[in-house]
């Protein structure tokens, strides 16, 4: 208690007794002012930090240096994402071997059952390989530390050689958000190889051809 | 029998043992507090469900607002002592034939938010204390071949700071080309890890539920 002091008992030898008054501190107000802060603070903190993705771009390959040739990959595993405008993504296997005769572009989204449906065909068995090893850690099958299970992973990522090899474009009109979209489906996906790569004249005219004139999958050929 | 005779009192709550928690949680928020960083601009990020945190030093921010305008952040490193963002905007003054005064830097330290301001206009950013004025002044850092303040930007952090790591803050309304064209200037600078900075949703995809 915030009291000082408090009643004494009265001494003897005829003296005067002093009536000490007890003085009690109202803290009210200090709780007050405390609430008051604790309120300022908790609504100022920021709890959660934002987070971030890590993206490494392919270095780029500067002409006439030392004529590196940019890396040859397998046709048949390629898989190319054009983002495209308004939220739409368009996409074919292979290559471009015949610019009169390009492949058709097919149209989705960014939903659940869009392109995230289509890689997950595509890369059904690594996803399930690091499904199984997610489960089996949790289960305590495998016994490995926790700081661990990320390498482990990118390790079954690099082994791996049946995925699809996803290059990743841009028309004119895809916006920031896409982009980071695409990157993070990539990764809920688990596909071990993808990269960003410039879009080249030839699909930005399959983008116009496939949205311009008939929109849906009228490119089919 | 006798009464039992009730103390007729004021009835007086001890609030001391209220003030002490008060004062327990009031140290534990001061202390933990970290004050989220104004933005210039609004910038609202994208969604990913990546879980590592923004690094608390060592980072450079290059921030796109919805307006396509570029800002630019650097910290002052693992010890404030080192004074990174003076250095840098004495490099950056030394290259435009800018001298920056001893106050001028300091408040350039000072300053935690992202800065948009091309370099002739800095000195008045910084001598002004007037807001309006200030957010008139923001209009972002100029990235054309002919006056890539962003790549000279880039290019003395990196000298000051080898250890830093760039980030990439965008808004998601940001027109891609703008950003292609910020990656293309720091992979001039031979930067090619980059981090962007999201927000957290998580997200999770059932396999036997896909399986058709």
């Amino acid at each position: 208690m915030a009291d000082v002091g408090g009643s004494e008992a009265p001494k003897k030898g005829g003296k005067k007794t002093i009536k000490r008054k007890v003085v009690r501190i109202d803290m009210t107000p200090m709780v007050d002012l405390m609430c008051l802060l604790i309120t300022f603070f908790m609504l100022t903190t920021a709890f959660s930090k934002p987070k971030i993705m890590e993206i490494v771009l392919p270095e780029k390959i500067k002409k006439d240096k030392d004529k590196v040739e940019p890396p040859k990959i397998a046709k048949s595993r390629t898989l190319n994402i054009i983002l495209g405008p308004e939220n739409k993504v368009l996409y074919y296997t292979g290559m471009v071997e015949d610019p009169k005769n390009p492949p058709p572009l097919q149209v989705t989204d960014f939903s659940a059952t869009g392109i995230r449906m289509i890689l997950l065909e595509k890369n059904r068995a690594l996803f399930r390989k690091i499904d199984q090893f997610r489960n089996d850690v949790i289960a305590g099958k495998i016994n490995i530390k926790q700081d661990s299970v990320e390498s482990a992973i990118r390790k079954l990522k690099s082994d791996d050689d049946t995925g699809p090899i996803v290059l990743i474009k841009a028309y004119k009109t895809a916006n920031y958000g896409n982009f980071v979209d695409i990157l993070d489906e990539m990764s809920i996906i688990g596909i071990a190889r993808y990269t960003f790569v410039d879009i080249s004249w030839i699909e930005e005219q399959m983008v116009e051809k496939t949205l311009g004139i008939t929109p849906e999958p009228a490119a089919k050929k | 029998m006798p009464k039992i005779k009730l103390p007729t009192k004021v009835p007086f709550i001890d609030m001391t043992p209220m003030v002490d928690l008060f004062s327990l949680l009031l140290v534990f928020f001061i202390l933990t507090a970290t004050f989220r960083q104004q933005e210039p601009a609004p910038v609202d990020t994208p969604y990913s469900i990546s879980e590592k945190p923004t690094p608390d030093f060592n980072n450079m921010t290059i921030v796109f607002s919805n307006d396509n305008r570029i800002f630019f952040n650097v910290d002052n490193g693992p010890d404030t002592l080192l004074k990174f963002r003076n250095k840098i905007l004495a490099e950056m003054g030394k290259a435009y034939n800018i001298e920056f005064t001893e106050g001028e830097l300091r408040a350039f330290e000072k300053l935690n938010n992202s800065i948009g301001v091309p370099i002739e206009n800095m000195k008045a950013f910084l001598n002004t204390e007037d807001k309006a004025e200030k957010e008139k002044l923001q209009t972002g850092i100029p990235i054309d071949s002919l006056n890539n303040q962003l790549a000279n930007w880039v290019l003395y952090t990196r000298q000051v700071n080898p250890n830093v790591v760039a980030s990439i803050k965008g808004d998601s309304k940001t027109e891609f080309p703008l950003v292609r064209k910020v990656l293309d200037i720091l992979q001039d600078k031979n930067v090619n890890r980059f981090n962007l900075v999201t927000n957290l949703k998580a997200v999770k995809v059932e396999e036997e539920k896909t399986q058709q």
